[in-house]
């Protein structure tokens, strides 16, 4: 068990540890936002500690150094790719018409389509007055 | 190396609960985010047992399915908007 192995083995414990948090948050949660927030974030760390942590693991165990490389290079691609999924997903949920929790007070996005609708509709009456 | 099972139970659990989100979850969306989640912990869950077999093309294979299963999410966020 030299430093490379037990460095790997403690980063893929709190990665597994933050999977097992973002799954409890997708339970706990009230409603679909709150859970894309809890669970996307916290996943996409888990999946971070976990992958990396792997190539450490492998490479103290004796493994070859290409062990390293590919890990991050996927850990790359999840951590590019995973906020953008998560991001079309709760659009396409917000357009859909899933309404949100009692409790939430700020709806950004809401706001934004709802001036962006009043500006098109400013626009059309100005140029039927013309 | 011992210690990888108990990894391996924890993100067991971890895909349990998110199936139970899948199974109960009131709306569509819902589902789609316990789906999401899932194949996140799955790509992890690969490069985990690369090192359990002790074979570095494994690795290869959990890169793929992270490629598919962003398209798949994608493609699912469309068909949410109703462009699909």
């Amino acid at each position: 068990m030299n430093v490379l192995s037990a460095t790997g083995e403690a980063l893929v414990l709190i990665g597994t540890f933050f999977y097992f948090l973002s799954a409890l948050g997708l339970i706990r949660m009230p409603d679909v936002y709150n859970r894309m927030q809890t669970s996307t974030k916290s996943a996409t760390l888990g999946s971070l500690g976990v992958i990396i942590g792997t190539g450490l693991w492998a490479v103290g165990m004796g493994h070859s150094v290409a062990w390293i490389v590919q890990t991050v290079v996927v850990a790359t691609f999840i951590l590019l790719t995973n906020p953008i999924s998560a991001h079309a997903l709760i659009r396409g949920a917000y357009r859909s018409g899933i309404p949100l929790w009692n409790g939430s007070v700020v709806d950004k996005y809401g706001e934004h389509l709802k001036a962006k609708a009043e500006a098109a509709e400013n626009e059309k009456n100005e140029g039927d007055g013309e | 190396m011992i210690g990888i099972n108990v990894y391996l139970a924890l993100i067991a659990i971890a895909t349990l609960l998110a199936m139970y989100r899948f199974l109960v979850g009131p709306t569509t969306p819902d589902r789609l985010v316990a789906v999401d989640i899932m194949t996140t912990i799955t790509t992890g869950l690969m490069v985990l047992f690369a090192l359990y077999y002790g074979r570095m093309i494994y690795i290869s294979v959990a890169l793929v399915y992270a490629v598919l299963a962003f398209g798949g999410v994608i493609a699912f966020a469309r068909y949410l908007e109703g462009g699909l």
